[in-house]
């Protein structure tokens, strides 16, 4: 603005429409709002406001309260695998429960992303018409079952049953692949995972069916108009349209893998160590590490636990942040 | 206009007997759920010849384009009667896979339908990759689909640029390099201009003109005078109210506009209704 008042007045003057009141600077836009207009943009101002305000609210007491335990581990809490901060001197740190969390949540996501998907795509294109409606709000009801249905109904059938399937990897495979080997299997984060798995699917499934449902619909006759079969207008027209959702979706399914609590407390054999061998009984994360370890903490193993909460929380908006890169990365490519 | 197109359009008209392939409605009725939208249509629509379906809004004649090529059954409430014939093939029976009875009958759209996120290039093959056939020489491919379509001056610079960059009428013309490149012996074009300029409109007459030798060509339009200019063949459709939609008269184009013998069909081809 300022370097343009030296210019002199040129456009509207010059084409004899007056002298601009300043300089030829784009003019400062005004709308008087109306009343109603004035209430509500308050209104959705405070909300955000409030939402915004809570999420700082926990960084801020998250990081006064784990301050403590940050000064009597230090940069051992990044690397130390042992939960002990009550001994003497005080020996904890996040290792295991990253590594734990890390752990189930990629288990998670493999077994996720295709089954979702997969079973989008079949609500979506495959099925018959009669029962789309149908499945898709079984979907949307299975998003909606407390994880601790889920938890249980893994515990006490799906590990069980996956036993002797694991027994027999583990005999045929853990002689070559070191990860495979396991001294006994059930407890494990591997199981651990594919239970979180449960829970993540439904969510996941219903976001990417609804977004996939949203391809333009003449792009899609357009492909079966050249001779297309119906998995061609799917890899054509279709998983490109919602490649931003199927991240989208994957993410979500992801934030609650990360965030999945029960599951992991019932499921794994507690152990704070990190286990190369993922079918192996024994493991810990972030998430049921604080629900087992919460009730027998004194002071600095409370101030501890909210270190390591404040590990997951960072580590969760991290990912998100990354996941809306990519996102963006895709929306400008296409 | 280059040499290279010049000669193009040169072979274009040097071909003696008209490709293409004839297609047979016959009573062809429709329904959308238990409303009967088409009634006992029948028409032949011979290689060499392009017809013209006109009429007013709702008088059926896209359903009936739709059906040519097995598009109608994709509206999951929709069903018809009657049969289609490709070369004295019913295309709703078994003789024909159904992929292949719409790689020979093309569609060009309303508006026009090319993948957004494809480059051009890519555009012009995705047919092949949707059949999944390997074409031996890609770059000749692209270069005569795009040549017959009328656009490969326009784009043979930026083959590699997406799509969804090109203007309307550039779109559709690449819709209609898509259809080509497949193939096809016959192309259904669903009122192909309706949402384009008059420049763009001219051109893709013209290409209509280009093609009409090397593949049967079926167009609905509601532009009179595109009738007129394109087509040589005209089936008049007209729907009265709460019945379905019928042919009331077809035959040669000059005829149907020249001396029509339906006052219905004056009536329309003059501007007095519709």
């Amino acid at each position: 603005m300022e370097a343009n008042d030296s210019e002199g007045p040129t456009g509207l003057a010059a084409l004899g429409l007056g002298e601009p009141p300043e300089a030829d600077g784009p003019r400062r836009i005004e709308a008087r709002m109306s009343r109603s207009d004035r209430f509500y943009r308050a209104l959705a101002t405070t909300g955000a406001g409030i939402t915004l305000l809570i999420i700082v609210l926990i960084g801020v007491f998250l990081l006064l309260e784990a301050l403590p335990a940050f000064r009597a581990a230090g940069f051992g809490f990044l690397t130390t695998q042992r939960w002990d901060p009550d001994s003497v001197p005080p020996e904890f740190g996040v290792a295991a429960m990253m590594y734990g969390t890390a752990v189930t949540a990629i288990v998670a996501m493999l077994a996720t992303v295709p089954l979702a998907l997969a079973t989008a795509v079949f609500i979506n294109e495959y099925a018959p018409r009669a029962l789309r409606a149908a499945l898709t709000s079984l979907v949307d009801l299975m998003a909606a079952i407390p994880s601790l249905i889920f938890a249980l109904w893994g515990l006490f059938f799906l590990v069980p049953w996956l036993q002797p399937i694991e027994g027999w990897l583990v005999a045929q495979l853990g002689g070559t692949l070191p990860f495979m080997r396991a001294i006994a299997t059930g407890s494990s984060l591997f199981n651990a995972g594919l239970v979180i798995a449960l829970m993540a699917i439904p969510i996941t499934t219903s976001i990417i069916r609804e977004v996939l449902s949203q391809a333009p619909r003449h792009e899609c006759e357009g492909a079966l108009a050249l001779g297309g079969t119906r998995w061609g207008m799917i890899t054509t027209v279709i998983l490109p349209f919602g490649r931003t959702g199927i991240v989208g979706g994957s993410m979500l399914g992801l934030g609650r893998a990360l965030g999945e609590t029960i599951a992991a407390t019932l499921i794994l054999n507690i152990r704070f160590e990190i286990k190369p061998q993922i079918l192996e009984t024994g493991g810990i994360t972030v998430a049921s590490g604080i629900a087992v370890e919460f009730f027998d903490a004194q002071e600095l193993g409370l101030s501890a636990l909210m270190a390591a909460g404040l590990s997951l929380f960072l580590v969760t908006i991290v990912i998100n942040l990354l996941a809306a890169t990519v996102v963006e990365r895709a929306k400008s490519a296409a | 206009m280059s040499t290279q197109e010049t000669e193009a359009r040169q072979e274009a008209t040097a071909v003696v007997q008209p490709a293409g392939g004839t297609l047979r409605g016959v009573g062809v009725s429709a329904w959308f759920g238990s409303r009967r939208v088409l009634e006992g249509v029948d028409i032949d629509m011979r290689a060499g010849v392009v017809t013209a379906l006109i009429g007013p809004s709702g008088c059926g004649k896209s359903t009936f384009l739709r059906i040519l090529n097995r598009m109608h059954e994709l509206v999951p409430i929709a069903t018809l009667a009657g049969s289609v014939l490709l070369d004295g093939d019913d295309i709703y029976g078994t003789a024909l896979p159904i992929t292949e009875v719409r790689r020979r009958i093309g569609m060009v759209f309303q508006k026009p339908n090319p993948f957004p996120a494809m480059t051009i290039g890519d555009n012009v093959m995705a047919g092949l990759k949707l059949t999944g056939r390997k074409a031996p020489n890609r770059e000749q491919l692209i270069e005569e689909s795009l040549r017959r379509a009328g656009l490969w001056n326009e784009v043979r610079n930026r083959l590699n640029a997406p799509a969804g960059g090109l203007s309307g009428g550039q779109q559709q013309r690449l819709c209609i390099a898509r259809s080509l490149a497949v193939r096809p012996d016959v192309l259904l074009m669903d009122e192909p201009c309706s949402a384009l300029d008059p420049t763009s409109t001219r051109r893709i007459e013209e290409t209509i003109h280009e093609l009409k030798d090397q593949v049967t060509i079926v167009i609905v339009t509601h532009n009179m005078q595109q009738a007129q200019r394109v087509s040589q063949h005209c089936a008049f459709f007209l729907a009265a109210e709460d019945e379905p939609g019928r042919v009331v008269e077809q035959g040669a184009t000059e005829h149907i506009f020249g001396s029509p013998e339906d006052p219905r069909t004056a009536d329309y081809v003059n501007g007095r209704f519709g």
